[in-house]
């Protein structure tokens, strides 16, 4: 049996390690999880994780974060979640604090304004391309609901400027509601 | 108190951003550009930018700079703990309810209404960093004082990213290089 400090220890170094390497976002890091703590530790079963990446993506915040946290959880209680959580959130704050002392230097000198303005275009490119996909994905389904709700939230954000949580809000009722009558409806 | 705003600000930010991602993007942009000016459009616009090019997710990174940038490291200790506050609470709940129940369908059914608005909550604030790309921080949005050479830029990316399936990150690389080189160019 193993101890409670070697898990610890080892949640700590594997989400320190996995935070700091991984680009992509969160869901190339729950995967890495699921292959870390599943496949070759073997401390959570295959199922158990699908579920608990399903909890993590489907909570508010950040997925990695979110990974972090059931991992934890699932492995140590409360005080596993936590050290997840820290081992987690160090690197992405180092780098940030590193590179928000020089942005302003940085943002000075002309070729790096220059750099900084393609990347904004390159960015806008990236996120054009994320909403595009997406976008496909519900038109896709034929949920005449679905495609509703887009239309309307974007309606609600761009062009009548409505305060973004309002819209959360709004579509969490809906979604509860909808949720409810299509229980009752295959009941 | 400023580290009161910041807390408050991030934990609206970490409990309103569902489906990861680029889902915290345009709530942010709420709070940090919007509601309190703490960041300029531009100033988002490449914190977006960094944060797509370093590990880590864009909400803990945002809490990170902006924190920083506003109060100082107690700052960005501040924002970062109010961003991850509603994770924490939430998914452990969830997780515990979980391993005891082992039923979701609520859940999944009310993400699957929440997915399409996010969507386009990303397009709309996706639409904002564009306009703050093609024009930079001019007032006025008229075609001639577009910068053709971004909305070239841009359009070459979409079509890497979407056609050819590129790293989003070797996109914006390529698309800095492009415009720094441009602006070197002896025209």
């Amino acid at each position: 049996m193993r101890s409670k400090k070697e898990v610890l220890l080892k949640l700590f170094v594997s989400t320190l390690y996995l935070s700091a390497f991984t680009f992509g976002g969160g869901y190339v890091i729950v995967t890495l999880m699921k292959k870390k703590f599943v496949d070759e530790c073997h401390w959570i079963e295959e199922d158990e994780m699908l579920d608990l990446v399903a909890i993590a993506q489907s909570s508010p915040g950040a997925i990695a974060v979110n990974g972090a946290i059931v991992v934890g959880y699932k492995l140590a209680g409360v005080i596993g979640a936590l050290v997840a959580i820290v081992g987690t959130v160090i690197p992405p704050f180092l780098i940030i604090s590193l590179i928000s002392v020089f942005y302003n230097a940085f943002r000075e000198n002309y070729i790096i304004a220059q750099l900084l303005e393609g990347m904004q275009a390159g960015v806008g490119a990236v996120i054009a391309a994320v909403v595009f996909e997406m976008g496909e994905g519900i038109v896709k389904g034929k949920n005449t609901g679905s495609i509703i709700i887009m239309i309307g939230a974007f309606i609600a954000s761009c062009i009548l400027g409505i305060n973004v949580v309002y819209i959360v809000i709004v579509c969490l009722l809906i979604g509860v509601v909808r949720t409810l009558v299509n229980e009752r409806r295959s009941k | 108190m400023i580290y009161l705003e910041l807390f408050w600000s991030f934990l609206k930010i970490g409990l309103f951003s569902f489906g990861g991602g680029y889902a915290a993007m345009p709530l942010i942009q709420e709070q940090v550009v919007s509601s309190h000016s703490w960041l300029s459009m531009a100033e988002f616009t490449d914190l977006i930018t960094i944060s797509q090019m370093t590990p880590g997710p864009i909400a803990i990174n945002s809490a990170t700079f902006v924190g920083i940038k506003i109060a100082g490291i107690p700052g960005a200790l501040v924002s970062t703990v109010g961003c991850i506050l509603p994770s924490c609470i939430i998914v452990m709940l969830i997780a515990k309810l979980y391993l005891k129940y082992r039923n979701m369908s609520m859940l999944q059914g009310v993400l699957n209404s929440l997915r399409p608005a996010v969507v386009a909550m990303i397009a709309s604030a996706g639409i904002s960093v564009l306009i703050t790309a093609f024009w930079g921080s001019a007032e006025l949005i008229s075609l001639a004082g577009i910068n053709w050479t971004l909305v070239i830029i841009f359009i070459v990316c979409v079509v890497l990213l979407r056609k050819f399936k590129m790293n989003p990150i070797l996109v914006m690389v390529l698309a800095g290089v492009a415009k720094a080189g441009v602006s070197l160019l002896p025209l």
